[in-house]
């Protein structure tokens, strides 16, 4: 991905020296390994700092809602799917943007491989990619590991790799996957009622309320949380499970019809929660419901503030 | 000081004994990370763990507390009445627990223990646990201990320290209470042999070698507040920053809490919870005035609270203990190292 | 051990509606046990935190003086979860109070010199607690000139208004009763924002300290008319108000540079203010 960065690279240059925009948002090198950092530059003495990587996980749409400037932003087909839901939802403009598009081949899951490397008390010091393969290093070690077993969760089942909008792709376009997204769904679907409860118990039972998920979220944006509301207090604030669970819940639903399954929560998640279970549930649901699936077309009105005559009404019954 | 030398096995069984007096705590592997938890037998122990995720401090500060019960009943004389919510403050040993984790206790101490006002849990809490400390042989790449006054060895917030040596075990008492810990001689623990000390005095002096020390405290705590205050490089680490709270979460040194009251029926309690810096809600007030509303200000908020705000106030070095678990687990890697290097090379420019 | 987090039982002994808009209310408690009363040294200028079991705990700035025994005085503004509730309880009710908490305002400096104080709206509360505390017969020697500048929206949004028209009428205390604008054709003092009275009236900083609490616009256009008048920025004080928890210097959300409001304030002078990030 290394032609990618010097693509980002060149394209950022121009728009700065044309003045096309005010700035630009996108990834210089992580401190750490298989980590990078977003940041917001302005100067092209900076073009050199941008970079990019299998690590590029985190969705700069995070960065846009309200903002008053042009801006460049890199964006991989998830990313781009967000800034489809979040023109539609006013929170920024198309004329406001400079899309430069990745194809992306996924993004891959740091933790899957610390999981595999360091939970014996190993240390990574350097990650390096090529040809499908990831070699990682520690003071004594080095292992490769074959690439698509490492995908995020979320990459692995993605089926818009592609932007969906952009000026300008720092690529050709990448084949993109014809893959069943729904198999850990329909699992849960299939438990009985009780054992969905005990699954989703389980599921939250290391939660300690930190909402970093919900900031990770493009489209958490509102100003104020209903778990923070006082007035009235929709929600106790404590880990008690019930509580808990309804914040996982309740957030959910607030982002049926609009998640793009971006994996920002999950990746946000300092304990590791599976917090895309909630999401994707109701994706499937929307898409079965209204044959709709989130952010893919600009322009379109999300299910959910629309009303067709023929949507399914069982519910009202 | 003299070291023991014991096996694993004499190790455990060691503490097998001191676990008829003490409740046993202990690094356990719980799903991916390892994290404290209370221990049925100290063989759980995985002493090949690197740190925990979440810091201890949830040993001595819980995520969620009942600090108060009542009763909201109209028929009980003593409704509305705040009681103390009754708590297990028998003896505990916390085993494992590395270096950094355990001094940054004693840098919370000064928060929860002042002259005027002591929290009464932190401290019971905090003189009834006993701390086993366990040097780190190895520190990860993300360590940055000895940059802020602590160490892979350090023993300022232990009883007792364990050292993992070839074949076993090195135990030494660091307080007047591991030495007491101590008096109930491992079986089959001998005194380590002068050879062992220097190939455990050379493992020190390799760990601590592979150490980054970049951190200049005086040159910091000499500079004006307001000065690094309004330095211009807030700006650029502010950008990426989320506002998750998950550093603040995670770690050791963060102390901040909420209280609230919650009620059920007729029964309440008052409780309090992990609270944010981070989060705009911290300092909302009830006016809608808010004196961090913006972001750059929050982030400004954590890092100078432990960087300069409590070295100026209690003169007792930086409020991070260098256990890398912020550089390890923020989600858009914003890393504290890099805030440090860049105010020493702010403080560094002359005013 | 002593918990400082484990509020006083206290009983709401009167409830008075303060203001015309019926949002401030006053509320008198009284201890359920005489050992708490007793431990319950105060100086005006302190808070306490209000204990309202099931909604929560408030900062509160103590209304009443020392100087005036058996109960303890809150002015309450209705604005969130916890003083919603509590402005509808009845007399008789058992709430909590957890204090004193704070500094006060410094009155080993203050004796011996004049006072000016300016207050603006209902943040008049500490204000009322140290002009009656420094009129009570014992202590009326120890201070030289008090003057008292405070100003309200309109008439109807004075608090303490029997006091002050009384205060109006002694000779030991200069008052100087402002409100923004007014249609009350009773009304015989002055109209206009206390920053323009302050500087009309322009008391003398000769030997004086000025004790300044309102909004932070009125504070704003205030500071600088005293300024002018001569007083140094550690001659003039203020209280600051902050959210806050613990009211002990523990929970950390008070925080602003090297000090916690609650424990190292709420009372500054400017000149510490200005060491200090604008955070408040």
């Amino acid at each position: 991905m290394f032609e990618y960065t010097e693509k980002i690279r060149e394209i950022v240059k121009r728009l700065l020296q044309d003045r096309v925009v005010d700035g630009v948002i996108g990834f210089r090198k992580g401190t750490v390994p298989m980590m990078n950092h977003p940041f917001f530059m302005k100067h092209i003495e900076q073009v050199p700092q941008l970079y990019w990587d299998s690590w590029c996980g985190v969705n700069l749409a995070n960065y846009l809602p309200k903002r008053q400037d042009k801006v460049a932003v890199v964006a991989k087909g998830c990313d781009s799917r967000s800034i489809v839901v979040l023109i539609a939802e006013n929170q920024i403009t198309r004329d406001q943007l400079y899309i430069i598009g990745i194809p992306c081949k996924g993004m891959l899951d740091r933790r899957k491989i610390y999981d595999t490397v360091r939970t014996r008390g190993r240390d990574i010091t350097d990650v390096m990619e090529r040809d499908g393969l990831i070699v990682v290093t520690g003071k004594d070690f080095s292992l490769g590991l074959d690439r698509n077993q490492y995908l995020q969760e979320n990459c692995a089942i993605c089926l818009h790799r592609n932007p969906v909008i952009y000026d300008e792709l720092v690529g050709e376009m990448v084949p993109e996957q014809e893959i069943d997204r729904y198999e850990d769904i329909r699992a849960i679907e299939s438990m009985s009622s009780e054992k969905r409860w005990e699954y989703f118990s389980k599921l939250t039972e290391p939660c300690i309320r930190c909402y970093a998920c919900r900031n990770a979220c493009p489209f958490c944006y509102c100003p104020q949380c209903f778990v923070d509301e006082s007035k009235p207090q929709w929600v106790g604030k404590t880990i008690d499970p019930t509580d808990t669970l309804t914040f996982h819940l309740l957030r959910a639903f607030h982002l049926a019809g609009r998640c793009t399954d971006c994996g920002s929560c999950e990746r946000a998640c300092p304990v590791g929660i599976r917090v895309r279970m909630f999401t994707k549930k109701l994706e499937k649901d929307v898409k079965e419901l209204y044959g709709y699936e989130a952010g893919v077309q600009l322009g379109e009105r999300p299910p959910l503030d629309t009303y067709r005559p023929e949507d399914p009404q069982d519910f009202i019954k | 000081m003299s070291r023991l030398r014991l096996t694993q096995e004499g190790l455990t069984e060691w503490l097998r004994r001191l676990g008829n007096i003490y409740t046993l705590y202990g690094p356990v592997l719980t799903g991916s990370y390892h994290e404290f938890k209370r221990l049925q037998d100290p063989g759980e122990i995985d002493w090949d763990y690197s740190n925990t995720r979440l810091s201890p401090k949830a040993l001595f500060l819980p995520p969620a507390e009942k600090m108060f019960v009542f009763s909201m009943d109209p028929d009980d004389p003593e409704r509305a009445i705040l009681k103390e919510a009754p708590k297990d403050f028998g003896p505990r040993l916390v085993v494992g627990i590395r270096p950094c984790d355990a001094y940054a206790m004693k840098l919370v101490d000064r928060n929860f223990i002042t002259p005027q006002y002591r929290d009464p849990w932190w401290e019971k809490r905090r003189q009834e646990t006993v701390i086993i400390g366990y040097g780190c042989n190895d520190p990860c790449s993300t360590c940055f201990c000895l940059s802020v006054g602590s160490g892979p060895f350090d023993t300022k917030g232990l009883d007792v320290l364990v050292i993992k040596v070839d074949g076993g075990f090195s135990l030494s008492f660091c307080s007047e209470r591991g030495k007491k810990l101590l008096r109930r001689e491992p079986l089959g623990a001998r005194a380590l042999s002068e050879s062992e000390e220097r190939s455990l005095q050379d493992r020190r002096a390799h760990a601590e070698a592979s150490m980054p020390k970049f951190w200049d405290e005086k040159l910091v705590a000499t500079r004006p507040l307001l000065d690094i205050f309004n330095a211009p490089f807030w700006e650029d680490i502010q950008f990426s920053c989320i506002n998750c709270g998950t550093c603040t979460f995670l770690c050791p040194t963060c102390w901040c809490f909420d209280i609230q009251d919650e009620l059920w029926q007729n029964k309440g309690c008052r409780v309090r919870l992990w609270d944010s810096c981070m989060f705009p809600l911290f300092t909302l007030h009830g006016s809608g005035h808010n004196p961090r509303s913006q972001k750059l200000q929050r982030v400004r908020q954590r890092f100078m609270h432990k960087l300069k705000y409590y070295v100026d106030k209690y003169r007792n070095g930086v409020a991070c203990v260098g256990c890398g678990r912020c550089v390890q687990f923020c989600p858009v890697n914003i890393d504290i190292r890099e805030v440090m290097r860049l105010m020493v090379s702010h403080c560094q420019c002359s005013l | 051990m002593n918990n400082p987090y484990k509020p006083y039982p206290v009983k709401i002994d009167e409830i008075i509606v303060e203001t015309d808009d019926r949002n401030l209310r006053t509320f008198h408690l009284k201890f359920l046990n005489s050992e708490d009363e007793a431990a319950f040294q105060y100086y005006p200028g302190q808070f306490a935190e209000i204990s309202v079991p099931g909604q929560g705990e408030i900062p509160i700035g103590i209304a009443s003086s020392p100087t005036e025994k058996g109960y303890l005085k809150f002015t309450v503004n209705k604005v969130g979860k916890v003083t919603t509730y509590l402005h509808n309880m009845k007399p008789g009710e058992i709430i909590g109070v957890r204090g004193p908490l704070g500094n006060w305002y410094p009155w080993d400096k203050l004796e011996g010199s004049n006072v000016v104080i300016i207050g603006g709206g209902f943040a008049f509360t500490t204000l009322r607690s140290s002009i009656v505390y420094m009129l009570d017969p014992e202590n009326r020697p120890k201070f030289g000139n008090i003057t008292v500048i405070y100003g309200a929206r309109n008439p109807g949004m004075l608090l303490y208004k029997e006091e002050l028209f009384a205060w109006e009428q002694r000779d030991d205390i200069v008052m100087h009763l402002t409100v923004d604008a007014t249609n009350d054709p009773n009304w015989r003092y002055n109209i206009g924002f206390v920053p323009a009275v302050t500087k009309e009236k322009a008391p003398s900083s000769e030997n004086a300290y000025a004790i300044v609490c309102g909004p932070p616009i009125m504070i704003k256009f205030t500071l600088p008319v005293l300024r002018e008048l001569g007083f140094a920025p550690d001659r003039i004080i203020t209280s600051l108000e902050m959210r806050m928890k613990c009211g002990i210097g523990m929970c950390g959300r008070c925080n602003i540079g090297t000090e916690y409001v609650c424990k190292d304030g709420p009372v500054f002078t400017f000149e510490q203010l200005s060491q200090l990030p604008n955070e408040y």
